[in-house]
């Protein structure tokens, strides 16, 4: 019996291909953003549509919008309205992660912590921030701390139930392997459960900041003398629906363009510990 | 040793402490250093609530000795190794490590996971191999030094500055040993280290692990349910029972000189006598599970 090998030819085919699916990416890329682009016409389309039908004293159009929106940018009401809002989204929804955070991390790992803080977090994650609205000014006045405040109780309750779930399945080979290679408890806090549950911790933040937004229009129905969301309450007074359009389409864009600066952010800083984004 | 079954030696062990008796013959390859810890476990038996996994389990390995573990699935063979790691604690009878009783997890203790998430997929290889040294206050310097040895001998030199999830499974598995061995422990326990890997990997796998531990001189306890590994590698193989409540069932020494020939026939000899013993508790294991093994008696009839 005889046996015969072949060798596969290898040298001809390696050299074209990585340009070649290069070249496919481009084109995926492209594609998608073609996509977006034909979703945002149509969409601009139907609003269009909407406006003719109802007319301007119920839904303002894209070029009333646009026009309504160069006149608030102008006086400035735009600009500082973004502002403050991003202002008080940023200081309530850091906080709410630094708070979360590593409250997470010991209810998930500490067992006595748990059942101490466990009858608050299933509760108080079921009422809304509007249901503290009227309480928060009363109690912190009308000043700023009062928003931030009802931001921070939007975002700390998901980051720390996000992250006391990551520490929960945290693998236990993992634990295991750690402590039979000789690491002290603290240690494997340190250097095991607080980086596996990393990836919980970001996907909290991003949840968190999404609540920080549904949060800030009522934060700032009471007594907020500039914002997006008062811009939108205090328009209503005045009777210009084309107001309210803009301040919802900036909330829109707002909330957009900060979840991918997060999303971005995120796979940087935490590709290596396995961070789906 | 009497040469009247060459290279087999066989005890059944009747629940007392005979097994302890037996003679661990020389073996081919003399490990390098004398660093092992010899494992004593006396009448040990774990439960979980009202569930027993094991019982009456006696079994003492010398100092360098390499055992195989062998059972049917579910018979309780990790559950005794992760009491060897002191992960649970054995509810009866008593577990030690060179006569101190196995408290909890210890460096001296080292444990090979069957799956290779028990790696830290947020550090590098080298990161990985000298968490365990890093954990100790070890000096960076020194670090360098061990993980350059132990990634030598698991020959993954080149792939120190990867992760993990950047490996193939035979490699990660690689790391875990090189893992493990880089706190220098008294024993290291196996858990079915190579079940997930494809043929040729687990082979060559199979010979790295006879290469370094008799290099390292400790002791080995090795789980799995393929008798062709065991073969190869053990110094000893214990059957174990089908569980719940299993115990030991047989205990075989295999003297056959190293590197180890599958195909010689001493090996063969024992292949077929432990596929025996194993068959009789994998039929009474289906039997248990409601499951009929009379096809099973049909085909051996004929």
């Amino acid at each position: 019996m005889t046996i015969t090998t072949t060798e596969a030819p290898t040298s001809a085919s390696t050299g074209t291909r990585p340009r070649r699916s290069k070249g496919r990416a481009g084109a995926q890329a492209l594609r998608t953003i073609g996509l977006y682009i034909i979703a945002v016409l149509v969409g601009l389309g139907v609003w269009q549509l909407l406006a003719v039908k109802y007319g301007p004293a119920l839904v303002a159009s894209p070029s009333e919008t646009l026009s309504a929106a160069r006149e608030l940018a102008a006086d400035g009401t735009l600009g500082n309205s973004i502002i403050a809002s991003s202002r008080r989204i940023l200081i309530g929804w850091g906080l709410g992660v630094v708070v979360g955070a590593p409250v997470g991390l010991l209810i998930g790992q500490i067992r006595i912590v748990r059942l101490l803080l466990e009858p608050y977090t299933e509760f108080f994650r079921f009422i809304p921030p509007v249901a503290f609205v009227t309480l928060a000014v009363v109690w912190l006045g009308i000043g700023e701390s009062s928003k931030v405040v009802l931001i921070f109780y939007t975002a700390v309750f998901i980051v720390t139930l996000n992250t006391s779930a990551g520490v929960m399945a945290v693998n236990e080979s993992k634990l295991r392997a750690a402590a039979s290679l000789g690491a002290s408890r603290r240690q494997i806090l340190q250097r095991v459960v607080l980086p596996s549950t990393v990836p919980y911790i970001v996907t909290g933040a991003r949840l968190a900041m999404g609540n920080s937004f549904l949060t800030i229009v009522s934060a700032e129905i009471v007594a907020a003398q500039v914002g997006l969301g008062s811009l939108i309450w205090t328009s209503r007074n005045y009777g210009r629906i084309d107001w309210v359009f803009v301040g919802i389409i900036t909330l829109g864009i707002l909330g957009l363009v900060y979840d991918r600066i997060l999303r971005l952010i995120a796979m940087r800083v935490l590709y290596k510990y396995g961070a789906k984004v | 040793m009497t040469k009247a079954i060459q290279g087999i030696d066989k005890e059944t062990a009747p629940g007392g402490g005979a097994v302890a008796a037996t003679t661990v013959t020389a073996r081919g390859t003399e490990p390098a250093a004398g660093r092992g810890a010899a494992l004593r476990v006396e009448g040990a038996g774990i439960s979980f609530g009202d569930f027993r996994a094991v019982q009456g389990i006696d079994l003492d390995i010398p100092a360098g000795e390499f055992l195989c573990l062998l059972g049917p699935s579910g018979c309780g063979k990790s559950t005794l190794l992760s009491a060897m790691a002191g992960f649970i604690q054995v509810s009866e009878g008593t577990l030690t490590a060179d006569g101190a009783p196995v408290r909890g997890p210890d460096p001296e203790l080292g444990m090979v996971f069957q799956s290779s998430e028990a790696l830290f997929d947020w550090l590098t290889v080298k990161q990985n191999v000298t968490f365990g040294p890093r954990m100790r206050g070890m000096s960076r310097a020194e670090q360098n030094g061990v993980a350059d040895e132990y990634l030598g001998l698991v020959g993954l030199r080149h792939c120190a500055d990867r992760y993990p999830g950047q490996l193939s499974g035979g490699m990660r598995q690689r790391v875990q040993i090189a893992r493990v061995l880089a706190n220098e422990p008294g024993v290291v326990l196996m858990d079915e280290p190579f079940g997930a890997l494809d043929a040729q990997t687990r082979q060559v796998l199979q010979q790295e692990t006879a290469r370094i531990w008799s290099a390292s001189g400790c002791t080995v306890v090795f789980v799995t349910h393929d008798i062709d590994e065991a073969i190869l590698l053990a110094d000893r193989v214990a059957v174990m029972t089908a569980g719940p409540a299993a115990s030991i069932k047989s205990l075989y020494t295999v003297d056959l000189p190293r590197p180890r020939d599958e195909s010689d026939p001493a090996a063969l000899r024992l292949r077929n006598q432990l596929r025996e013993d194993i068959g009789e508790e994998v039929r009474k294991a289906m039997r248990d599970q409601g499951l009929d093994d009379q096809l099973d008696r049909e085909a051996k009839g004929a």
